[in-house]
């Protein structure tokens, strides 16, 4: 009515082929919600089920058909596993192979992903294009010949011998990872500490590692949980030094289910909270990687 | 100071190299080494024909391929689905993705025993029907009887767990795609498959070959969800490797298994860079 300037039919073709639109739009929005709580739920459920299992008493966790609201809490099944024979003993032995992984590859990984953020040389690109492939290849499967190897050398059956395995599984990650996290360090700022006169090891210690130790530290959880989790290397390398895994995986079949649930949500605890610390950096680290 | 940077680099990446080639490219050779050595070390081929006529062998080879070929496109959809999700910007975008990452850090001996404790007998897939009244006794999934449910409780255990490094690297394909360009297809009136189809999956080609290459050969390697899911019914190559090292004592064709494995993800990986080259790929 109020348009004259315009055919008016054609207005209100257009008019409700956008409101039309926008019907699509709001209901486009509500289906995402409910994809997204759909995969959640599907994320979350299973978690909340081994949780319930893990802290109900032992003739709860017999219990059929169980009860999806637990009316019971209990640490039972957690103190008969955390005190099961093995079991002490290759938690700590897991926590000293994550740490001694986590500081190998840093060690050795980081300055090579540093070379290949900031110099231009030949044979860079080579290089990275070696690290990249590496990850075509099942590392872990190459523990078998690596336990003949470790046997002669002594270290077989050690944290040492899982280490260094893990070490190795780890380093083509440390490398591209860390490489990735200097190069968003703004090079300018190394330069102006150099013209400022620092030596270049004073500016990689006070203007590039500050700016780079957050992405380092979430590279180093991320290290640390895979060396937590791996199991076939472990079982592998190892006859009485388990990590927790590898005790886990050997005495399985052997183990009444109340102990293998604890052992589960043991096993996934400490990720939950890792991953909640590095989520920032979830998408930079493995994103830029893999392009 | 110019011969200095010259030679920084070098003695930087020096030992990364040689960690490399100590503890991933000699174990490789080894691994092929041992394969075709009897135990007195003398060349032979008895460990590959012990591996090939082992009963297990076929089994354990068409399980691996058949566990690939069903758990790769159920994660690719899944992950699309949650990479969509996060790129979407709902509310609360940083809780979707802490979420959908838990996985990313979960074992898979964990994974094995939470879906176990789902499967078994008096577990809770089975108190769940009973309560809808679907059954008035609980069904026994893993049993050796049952291939078909186990192979499903793998399936499920591994799709549950490993979806999440799909989803991440997809994530941060599709930040990688120009809003421009998705804003050209809104302007052209394309509507959202349209944009999937038309604008997203192809751009999203180099992240796609990328993951997909990264889970053919985690799977390759899937090991701890079979046994802790199914203990000895269900065998795959790399729970083979372990069978023949560890009960059997023979690294010889533990490691024919072993490098079996490492030739078969590499022809994999090499496929796949053939029948799906990224645009740069094919130019060149």
């Amino acid at each position: 009515m109020s348009t004259v300037t315009q055919p008016p039919d054609s207005d209100a073709g257009f008019r409700s082929m956008r409101q039309a639109r926008g019907r699509w739009h709001i209901l486009g929005r509500a289906g995402l919600y409910v994809l997204a709580t759909l995969l959640a739920l599907w994320v979350l459920f299973p978690i909340y089920l081994i949780t319930i299992t893990a802290f109900s008493p032992r003739d709860v966790v017999r219990e059929y058909p169980k009860r999806v609201i637990p009316d019971e809490f209990s640490i039972e099944s957690m103190d008969f596993f955390v005190n099961s024979t093995g079991v002490l003993p290759s938690l700590w032995n897991s926590v000293l192979v994550a740490l001694i992984t986590l500081v190998l590859s840093t060690v050795i990984g980081a300055p090579a992903g540093y070379a290949l953020a900031r110099f231009v040389f030949r044979g860079r690109d080579p290089y990275r294009l070696i690290i990249l492939s590496t990850r075509a290849f099942p590392i872990v499967i190459l523990s078998i010949p690596l336990a003949v190897t470790f046997l002669s050398w002594g270290i077989y059956d050690s944290i040492w011998a899982v280490a260094l395995m893990h070490t190795a599984l780890a380093m083509p990650f440390t490398v591209l990872i860390t490489s990735s996290i200097f190069v968003s360090v703004p090079h300018d700022l190394e330069e102006a500490a150099l013209t400022l006169g620092c030596t270049p090891l004073q500016a990689f210690l006070r203007v590039v590692m500050p700016l780079a130790l957050p992405g380092l530290a979430a590279a180093s959880i991320f290290t640390f949980v895979l060396s937590w989790n791996e199991v076939f290397a472990a079982v592998i390398l190892t006859l009485q030094e388990r990590t927790l895994p590898a005790q886990v995986l050997a005495t399985l079949t052997s183990s009444p289910p109340h102990f293998r649930f604890a052992a589960a949500w043991f096993m996934l605890a400490p990720s939950l909270i890792f991953i909640f610390l590095i989520r920032r950096y979830l998408l930079g680290l493995w994103g830029r990687v893999s392009r | 100071m110019a011969q200095r940077v010259k030679w920084t680099p070098y003695l930087l990446l020096l030992p990364s190299a040689l960690y490399l080639a100590v503890f991933f490219a000699v174990p490789m050779v080894q691994a092929f080494g041992l394969a075709f050595q009897d135990a007195d070390n003398n060349w032979s081929l008895d460990s590959w024909r012990a591996m090939f006529s082992d009963a297990s062998f076929n089994e354990a080879l068409l399980t691996t391929l058949l566990l690939i070929v069903v758990i790769i496109p159920v994660q690719f959809v899944m992950a699309m689905g949650m990479a969509l999700v996060i790129n979407a910007k709902l509310k609360f975008s940083g809780l979707w993705l802490y979420i959908y990452a838990i996985p990313l850090g979960i074992s898979e001996l964990a994974a094995g025993i939470i879906w176990y404790a789902i499967f078994t007998q008096q577990g809770w897939l089975n108190s769940f029907l009973q309560d809808f009244g679907l059954i008035d006794r609980p069904f026994i999934f893993l049993s050796y009887e049952n291939q078909g449910w186990l192979i499903l409780a793998i399936v499920m255990a591994e799709a549950w767990r490993a979806t999440s490094i799909i989803m991440v690297i997809l994530v941060a394909g599709l930040q990688g795609i120009p809003r421009d360009y998705l804003e050209a297809a809104d302007v052209f009136g394309a509507s959202f498959w349209q944009k999937v189809t038309r604008v997203i999956l192809p751009m999203l080609r180099p992240s796609l070959q990328v993951a997909l290459i990264l889970r053919t050969i985690l799977a390759f390697q899937a090991f701890a969800v079979v046994i802790a899911l199914t203990g000895q019914a269900v065998t795959v190559l790399s729970a083979e490797a372990y069978r023949w090292y560890q009960d059997y004592r023979d690294p010889h064709v533990a490691a024919a298994y072993a490098a079996f494995i490492l030739v078969l993800s590499i022809t994999s990986t090499i496929l796949f860079l053939w029948l799906l080259p990224t645009r740069e790929e094919q130019m060149g």
